[in-house]
């Protein structure tokens, strides 16, 4: 599904590489990890998979399911079926979180050549989808992630996917800043997207994420290439040594 | 002290053309404000009240043409029922205007009354105008009420069933008009007044406004779309205790308009928003001038602008909050932000504070951005547009003010003439 074959990338304001030759293959149906000490280049991959601008790609590809992601827009790349979910999830007073929900789903039905979703349906099905993540009416009201907390914003997120019901996922340190029972609400969401068709990469520095996302693959990234892949097994071994020993028996 | 000599020539050429209507209860204060104008002069580009906004256009004799514009939207408030009293270049139409007959208030026009000796109006006309002459002058207000054509005189005396639309047509491509009106609430009274319509090629408007003790008055209006009309508008609003007054002002287009709104808060815990949001492209020079003044205990003022510009348009903000000697408690707020849509575009402010009291809480800002890119990425990752996403979170941007219309219905009339220029550029 997800086919990234040695991408190299560099920032664009300056002289430094970031990704060094990234190759990562997701299948439909599968939950791959990425996991890797900071700055080792993970959420740098999010970003140029979605689009965001202030990176060069210097080599390499990136495709979906046999689309040229690199080429596309980022509205573009998620009418493909790219979504992903915000490390920190932006703030966006004035602009109400139905309104944006709304304008989102059917801005990527028109993409796709599809009919929008009237606003009964439309309501009807985020209504169902809030409750799962236990997310009230009155938050779906409020400016866009505006006073949300780290739990709310990060359930939000998960909301928008369900929404968007995209192919390939990616989650940037989608734990970061949740407590244990919002961590369990958000895999749970998680889970419940899990599907034969839909792939599912998460970026995490934790193993304790992936004891509620059970994972099919593990990668190890550092210094911008992953260096080592394995089954979940690899993320215990993270956990319990550390990437020390990795990274040594890497070198 | 004399004129200098270029200013008082320019004046003397505006007044040439223009005939002050003789006779009546109206006479007299229009002949003070001749006076006051004739002391004062017309603007010039030295003054510092108009140092971002060039005056030219609104003094030369003649007023500069406007075409017209094919209004393709439906009418605005169309879904709001009202009393409509229609303008056309600034002449009445009775054909195309409501029956005056309203309960809870009573509407004359201007001109229909100059006959009489005696009128209500006498204790107002002029009056607020003047007080609001110092301590900076207004001259076009001062024009205005010496040589206004019509306009309409509105007595609340209790709470009228559905708002009064002053509607303002442009037909003329050379027209140049000056109405003024002026609204009394007794205390206890309500209304809502909306005003739409480019009105003229150049239009000088002036709406003096007293509010009783607890009367309330909501003041929306829109200013039309043609691209070329000028206007320079005054709003002279005096508060008395726990009243209110509300206004808002769309400004979509036009070359050249100054609205200058003057507030005074002379009864204790009254409460005065002022609020306006304006959208500029290309040949676009929009200026808000407001002068709010606290002399009374308790008092609530709240300013609040949004520019958005593009294509070289230019905004102008000059705000101030004066809180006299004694007016403590004073809650005075005021922002003004622009969103430059681009790097060609211009927002000018100068905000002001002046207090004398020692426990009061003011508070003012005044901003110039760009659209945030990280939020403009995060809704294209979702699937949004770029343009879709930019006329989203500009819309956002004029949110704030906007939210100052406290009827939903019309708010909602408002958002949709913003979406609908945004629309258009897209």
């Amino acid at each position: 599904m997800l086919n990234i074959k040695n991408l190299q990338v560099k920032l664009e304001e300056e002289d430094k590489q970031i990704l060094k030759g990234v190759d990562l293959t997701v299948e439909a149906g599968k939950v791959h990890a990425i996991m890797g000490p900071n700055g080792s280049g993970k959420s740098t991959l999010s970003y140029v998979l979605s689009g965001r601008d202030g990176y060069e790609v210097t080599g390499g590809s990136a495709t979906l399911d046999g689309v040229d992601l690199l080429a596309l827009e980022p509205e573009e790349r998620a009418a493909a079926g790219l979504f992903l979910a915000f490390q920190y999830p932006v703030e966006i007073p004035g602009v109400g979180n139905m309104t944006f929900l709304r304008t989102a789903v059917n801005a990527q039905r028109k993409a796709r050549g599809e009919d929008e979703m009237s606003a009964a349906e439309f309501l009807k099905v985020v209504r169902a989808k809030a409750k799962e993540l236990q997310i009230d009416a009155e938050m779906l009201k409020r400016p866009v992630n505006v006073g949300f907390s780290g739990g709310e914003k990060k359930r939000n997120e998960i909301l928008q996917m369900a929404m968007l019901e995209p192919k390939m996922c990616i989650l940037d340190e989608t734990d970061s800043g949740l407590d244990v029972d919002a961590m369990k609400l958000v895999a749970e969401g998680v889970n419940r997207l899990r599907s034969e068709g839909r792939g599912f990469l998460v970026i995490t520095h934790y193993q304790r994420l992936l004891d509620h996302i059970k994972p099919d693959v593990v990668h190890i990234m550092a210094d911008g290439r992953i260096i080592k892949t394995g089954g979940p097994e690899l993320a215990l071994e993270v956990e319990n040594n550390g990437y020390a020993d990795i990274l040594n028996e890497v070198a | 002290m004399a004129l200098p000599q270029r200013k008082q020539s320019a004046t003397e050429a505006r007044l040439a053309g223009l005939v002050l209507p003789a006779g009546g209860w109206s006479e007299p204060p229009r002949r003070e404000a001749l006076d006051r104008l004739a002391a004062m002069g017309l603007p010039d580009r030295r003054d510092e009240y108009w140092r971002f906004t060039r005056p030219d256009t609104l003094v030369q004799p003649e007023a500069p043409s406007a075409r017209l514009m094919a209004d393709d939207e439906a009418p605005l408030f169309g879904q709001t029922e009202r009393l409509r009293i229609v303008f056309v270049d600034g002449v009445f139409d009775a054909a195309a205007s409501d029956d005056l007959a309203l309960e809870g208030v009573s509407i004359e026009r201007l001109a229909e009354t100059a006959g009489k000796d005696i009128h209500w109006a006498r204790d107002l006309y002029g009056v607020l105008e003047a007080r609001g002459q110092t301590p900076v002058q207004r001259p076009f207000a001062a024009l205005n009420t010496a040589f206004a054509s019509d306009g309409v005189l509105i007595h609340v005396t209790g709470r009228p069933s559905k708002p009064i639309n002053l509607v303002y047509v442009h037909e003329s491509e050379t027209s140049d008009v000056i109405l003024h009106h002026v609204v009394k609430v007794d205390a206890g009274g309500e209304a809502t007044i909306l005003e739409n319509g480019p009105a003229a090629a150049r239009f000088n408007k002036c709406m003096e406004v007293d509010i009783a003790d607890t009367g309330k008055l909501h003041l929306v209006r829109a200013q039309g779309r043609d691209h070329d009309r000028r206007a320079a508008t005054h709003v002279f609003a005096r508060l008395g205790a726990e009243s209110v007054f509300k206004s808002f002002t769309l400004s979509v287009n036009g070359v050249l308009t100054r609205n200058e709104v003057v507030v005074e808060l002379t009864g204790d815990d009254a409460i005065a928003h002022v609020a306006g949001a304006c959208v500029g492209d290309g040949d676009f020079h929009h200026d808000d001038t407001v002068f709010v003044t606290h002399d009374a205990v308790g008092c609530e003022s709240r300013q609040v602008f949004k520019k958005v510009l593009r294509n070289g348009a230019v905004g102008v903000f000059q705000g101030k909050i004066l809180v006299k000697p004694g007016a403590q408690k004073t809650d005075g707020y005021q922002i003004s932000q622009s969103l430059l849509l681009d790097e060609d575009s211009q927002f000018l402010a100068k905000p002001e504070l002046e207090i004398y009291a020692d426990d009061v809480a003011c508070s003012h800002g005044s901003t110039s951005g760009a659209i945030d890119e990280t939020a403009l990425f995060y809704l294209r990752s979702r699937g949004v547009p770029h343009t879709e996403a930019t006329n989203l979170l500009t819309l956002a941007f004029l949110a704030e003010a906007v939210a100052e219309i406290e009827d939903a219905d019309l708010a909602a009339d408002i958002v949709a003439r913003l979406e609908g220029w945004l629309a258009r550029r897209s």
